[in-house]
């Protein structure tokens, strides 16, 4: 029997280091290959030795699919492909290629340089692990070998995010990578068509959340930031690079100017910076509002936001800066939060999820007092917030993409245990689809039924469509033919079809025209065979399903007639009956 | 595309256009910037009355000789252009679009301008190609996708280049020199072109030529009402532009030079000579502007500017309208004339290339490349030259393409599918006789298992028409080979039939068993047994036909 095999490597029943393995008709596709920002050990990266004990993974691998530059999506590629071994192609798209090794080579440098880590990635393999990268269109269908197809839908998560459709000739698998289905300040939302895949593996960050209207939350965010300002106080906003800081800058840069705010906004470091020139050069990757209007003015183009110098952290007075990265596990945002933390008037606002382990983690569960590298102990004074802006979909959006797609069944990745739970119980009674939700190594599998194509010759399927033109669910008919099953014909084998035909007389004492009695007849056949498709054709003829009645003179006695009846060695029963039937005589006519 | 309004507002068309992203962009700046250029000069009335055929033929030429002047429009609105636009598609390279199950829809990159696409139109078994307006040149967009178009049974061809003799490249060393001369005399550079396109290169050519020919001094002006539109928007096609520039974009720089040009103010856009133009405007210099016609637009302005003095140069780089035509109102004219055709489209030598690389089975291609243009009748290279010779077609004439639908594809449901027992009847060739219900949804096929007979129900009536009426689904095996008359007469003989003729018939032979009335046609792939109805005789004669044939 088929079957669709999935087991996380990373990403099952938790969030961070995403890695799938899908075997799905004997293709073997790798989604995604993240890293886990919650562990700077061995557990950072999935375990890649899971997929094949000894052996290379060229071998076993068909391709890779990352869906977007995050690190928890793409950290662990280097590694994968440089220091494991991987040569096949990896697929993503153009924003996620040009973005990702920007992002692996920052990550790169806080591992090794500030944290001196030997045995890490180097500058070189980013480079030589990006030149297996083929970069893929929205909808375009690449054809992996001549059986695998994959096909980008934009996820709106991230700039360049997708979802991907993993298809084998009938059998198909979606990966949502991570996205988000309501469009925000400068992206759309996700879209996939009804594509009826077998299986969707979706995310799951937010499983148990409706969030409110994005109105109320930008409301709330400019208020809290307003506040703080205008009591003195400095807001640090900790983000990642790409994404989120765009969205909060075009915000902020909006709010400032309708309200004539002086306080400086400062972007962390050059790579914010680089990056809106991303988004300024992949605008058509934006949402329609941005990119309609990008002519005259580009959204990406801030006049309050400058960049920002580490000196500036202790210049006195009100100030926001956004600080990367976004959970403050590491970089410039944890030391401007070690500066700032002593200060009630200051305020850090984390505006997206944050991964068990990090310093962002333990905040926003209450913590105050925090061990710092050293056995230092940070007290937390600054006010600490909450805002949910991660372009994740919530549960409400979970489901809609569920029914867009109409898949078999579904699988929970991206997402805490818990959550899932619910979700999962939420889906199986909702939508009536079976939902798993494995761990990591854990290993589902789904027997398909996949149909088989085959060819039909033209002929054969015009001619049975055009007797099926009555629509009659209730008598389906039968379609007789040969399946051939190498590429040859029929002739070919010299087994030409041989059509053996009846034809009987059968004689009536009839005085009537010929028209008359095939008159009769038809209505007669017509209540005795109810079942049947009987039919008065418009030369004289009549036919009961494919069999031919004709009504002839006799050649000597005009008191008799003789019904030609013929039909084929196939309908013999039905042909045979009939003249047996026609034999006994008609019924005398109520005249 | 610019003919798009008139067919989906004007022609009760209701269906979808497909096209790609730039193609829908920069195809409305073009139909922009000519509603634009047409309504600055609003017409009070319009005749219509010369174009009965009896008063053109006295008009003088070339009204006299214009065709199909009937069939002449008046330019489109914004709105209908927008109307237009809003039934398209947007789709991507590679996309496969299904249309309605039955054929599959395919743009592939043409490798000629931003977003510019071949079109595969593929059923299962067939497969038609379009290509129309493609280049194997590297300028800026995304190269030509040649391996997808194999195994085409139809090609269709068209759109290939207007000046096959030219060599792109050459015109271009050319344009450059000559722009060179002009300005260090002194004089001004008019060139006449559309806001898209060649244009991004020939600024590309210019951004690398300006200083080494000492011109960095040398204002640079693009008059367009979308020059602006334009430049930003080729900035943002990363995707569809060639690996060059999609790696300047990863840095991430702007992929197109120009952008530098107008950070560093030598190139300055404005979208028409009135307002901040005529102040900015400083000679000598270097115009870029429509329409290439000479008929309309900001370019009419300056050939009346600068047509008296002759260290002044117009250099046409459009293809699409002959050069002379162009000038012959503003003559006499003073100015230098340059013609450099830039048209980077096919040409022959490339064609035959494509074509021996492609293999279609057949090419089909509009009357004029099926021999050498007009005014160059002994240049046999300038035709289409393929094996089978190409297929012409004219306006408005249907063409029956050369080949024969054979087979549609159809499903086997998997229950259905282990119920069948192949049969080896050669080495590596086995049978299976299907029987199976056909499903047809949305044009695709899926067969079904049969149904399991009903079992009779209900009263005794209906057991008895059930007894009765014998069901026709029961299945017959399929009948295969051919009847061997001889053997069959002796056969029949041998089973106490005598009195047996044997009459030949142009496709066989007529069995006639005279004592029963009987009569049997036998040919090479049927037998057609007519007799009385006497069902013993008839079940007799059946059996003995089955004997000679192979049943499945």
């Amino acid at each position: 029997m088929p079957e669709i095999r999935v087991t996380p490597l990373g990403a099952g029943q938790d969030v961070g280091r995403s890695c799938i393995l899908v075997s799905i008709a004997g293709k073997n596709v790798m989604l995604d290959c993240g890293m886990h920002m919650g562990f700077s050990d061995d557990r950072r990266f999935p375990d890649f030795s899971y997929i094949t004990r000894n052996g290379r993974l060229t071998d076993f691998l068909d391709c890779v699919i990352i869906s977007h530059f995050h690190l928890d999506h793409c950290g662990a590629l280097p590694y994968f492909s440089e220091m494991v071994g991987y040569d096949g192609p990896i697929y993503m798209t153009h924003p996620t290629q040009a973005i990702c090794p920007i992002l692996l080579e920052d990550y790169r440098k806080i591992a090794v340089d500030k944290k001196g880590e030997a045995n890490f990635f180097t500058s070189q393999m980013i480079k030589d692990c990006m030149k297996k990268v083929v970069a893929v269109h929205l909808h375009q269908t690449v054809q992996v070998d001549d059986e695998l197809e994959i096909k980008a839908y934009y996820a709106g998560h991230v700039l360049g995010a997708a979802m991907f459709q993993i298809k084998v000739g009938s059998e198909s698998v979606v990966y949502t990578g991570d996205y988000n289905m309501t469009p925000d300040r400068h992206l759309g939302a996700a879209w996939i068509d009804k594509c009826r895949p077998n299986l969707l593996i979706t995310e799951s960050t937010y499983a148990t959340t409706i969030r409110d209207s994005k109105r109320c939350r930008e409301r709330d965010f400019l208020k809290k930031v307003h506040e703080a300002v205008e009591r003195g106080g400095k807001v640090l906003i900790p983000v990642f690079a790409l994404g989120r800081a765009q969205e909060l800058c075009i915000l902020l840069e909006t709010f400032w100017e309708r309200m004539n705010l002086k306080a400086p906004i400062y972007f962390s470091t050059g790579l914010t910076e680089k990056a809106n020139h991303y988004y300024k050069l992949f605008i058509t990757w934006t949402n329609q509002k941005i990119r309609k209007t990008f002519v005259q003015r580009n959204m990406f183009e801030f006049k309050h936001i400058k960049a920002f110098d580490r000196a500036f952290a202790d210049n006195p007075g009100p100030m926001v800066v956004f600080a990367t990265p976004g959970m403050l596990h590491a970089g410039q945002s944890l030391q401007i939060f070690r500066k700032w933390a002593g200060n009630e008037k200051n305020m850090v606002i984390m505006p997206g999820y944050c991964v068990q382990g990090t310093v962002g983690h333990k905040i926003l569960s209450g913590q105050r007092k925090l061990e710092m590298e050293g056995r230092q102990v940070l007290e937390v004074k600054m006010q600490v917030e909450y805002m949910s802006f991660s372009a994740h979909a919530d549960a409400k959006g979970i489901m809609q993409l569920v029914g867009q797609a109409e898949p078999e069944s579904v699988l929970l990745v991206h997402g805490e245990a818990k959550k899932m739970e619910f979700l999962k119980q939420k889906i199986e009674q909702e939508l009536r689809v079976s939902c798993y939700m494995p761990a990591n190594g854990e290993t589902v599998t789904l027997p398909t039924s996949p149909s088989i194509p085959v060819g039909v010759s033209l002929g054969l399927l015009k001619r049975e469509m055009a007797q099926g033109l009555l629509p009659d669910a209730k008598k389906p008919r039968l379609l007789h033919g040969t399946l051939i099953m190498k590429d040859s014909a029929l002739k070919e084998l010299g087994l030409a079809e041989h059509q053996l035909r009846f034809t009987c007389r059968v004689h009536l004492h009839d005085p009537r025209k010929e028209q008359e009695t095939a008159l009769r007849v038809y209505s007669h056949l017509k209540s005795v065979l109810k079942d049947h498709c009987v039919q008065h054709l418009p030369d004289g003829s009549v036919t009961v399903e494919s069999i031919l009645i004709q009504a002839a003179a006799h050649s000597e006695d005009p008191g008799t007639k003789v019904l030609l009846v013929s039909w084929t060695y196939q309908d013999e029963e039905l042909g045979s009956y009939l003249t047996s039937l026609l034999k006994k005589g008609l019924p005398q006519a109520s005249s | 595309m610019m003919a798009l309004p008139y067919i989906t507002e004007h022609t009760g068309f209701t269906g979808t256009v497909y096209a790609t992203e730039p193609t829908v962009q920069i195809g409305r700046l073009l139909m922009e910037e000519l509603v634009n250029f047409i309504e600055r000069v609003p017409k009070a009335q319009s005749a219509s009355l010369w174009k009965n055929k009896d008063i053109q033929r006295l008009l003088p030429s070339p009204l006299k000789d214009a065709v199909e002047v009937s069939t002449w429009r008046r330019c489109y609105t914004m709105q209908e252009v927008n109307s237009a636009l809003s039934k398209i598609q947007l789709v991507g390279y590679s996309q496969k679009i299904e249309l309605f199950g039955a054929v599959q829809v395919t743009p592939l990159s043409s490798g000629y301008a931003l977003g510019s696409s071949n079109w595969i139109i593929q059923s299962h078994y067939e497969k038609v190609s379009y290509v129309s307006g493609s280049s194997l040149l590297t300028t800026h967009p995304q190269p030509m996708d040649q391996a997808s178009l194999k195994n085409s049974d139809v090609l269709i061809l068209t759109g290939l280049t207007q000046i096959p003799t030219a060599n792109p490249d050459g015109m271009v060393g050319e344009f450059c020199s000559n722009l060179a001369l002009t300005v260090r005399n002194g004089g001004n550079v008019l060139v006449p072109c559309y806001p898209s396109g060649v244009i991004y290169d020939l600024l590309e050519c210019l951004y690398q030529y300006i200083d080494s020919a000492g011109l960095s001094n040398i204002p640079f002006y693009f008059i367009s009402p979308v020059a602006n539109s334009s430049l930003e928007f080729s900035q943002i096609f990363a995707e569809w532009l060639c690996h060059n520039k999609q790696t300047k974009v990863y840095l991430p720089e702007p992929p197109f030079p120009h952008a530098e040009l107008i950070q560093t103010n030598k190139l300055k856009h404005y979208p028409s000579l009135h307002g901040d133009f005529s102040s900015d405007f400083r000679q000598p210099c270097v115009v870029f502007t429509g329409h290439p016609s000479l008929r309309f637009g900001d370019v009419v302005h300056f050939m009346e500017l600068w047509g008296k003095s002759s260290l002044n140069t117009v250099i046409f780089t459009e293809p699409d309208f002959s050069y002379l035509e162009a000038l012959a109102p503003y003559q006499p004219l003073a100015m230098k004339c340059i013609y450099c055709p830039i048209d980077t489209r096919l040409n022959f030598i490339q064609v035959s290339k494509l074509l021996k690389e492609v293999q279609p089975l057949h090419v089909v291609c509009p009357e004029q490349y099926t021999q050498p243009p007009p005014a160059q009748s002994h240049r046999m290279d300038l035709m289409i030259d393929c094996q089978p010779p190409a297929m012409s077609y004219r306006r408005a004439e249907v063409l029956a393409l050369p080949f024969k639908r054979r087979y549609e594809k159809i499903e086997i449901m998997p229950e259905l599918a282990d119920a069948l027992v192949p049969m080896e009847i050669k080495p590596g060739i086995s049978l299976a006789t299907v029987s199976a219900v056909l499903h047809t949804k949305d044009n695709k096929h899926v067969l079904q298992p049969p149904p399991r007979p009903a079992q009779p129900s209900g009263g005794k009536k209906r057991k008895r028409a059930s007894e009765d009426i014998p069901d026709c689904k029961v299945l017959k095996p399929l009948l295969s080979g051919s009847i061997p008359v001889e053997q069959f007469v002796q056969t029949l003989e041998k089973h106490g039939f005598s009195d047996i003729k044997v009459e030949d018939t142009a496709k066989g032979h007529i069995v006639l068993l005279q004592e029963a009335e009987t009569l049997i046609q036998i040919e090479e792939d049927s037998t057609h047994i007519i007799c009385d109805n006497d069902e013993m005789l008839r079940v007799r004669l059946r059996d003995l036909v089955l004997k000679f044939l192979q049943k499945f």
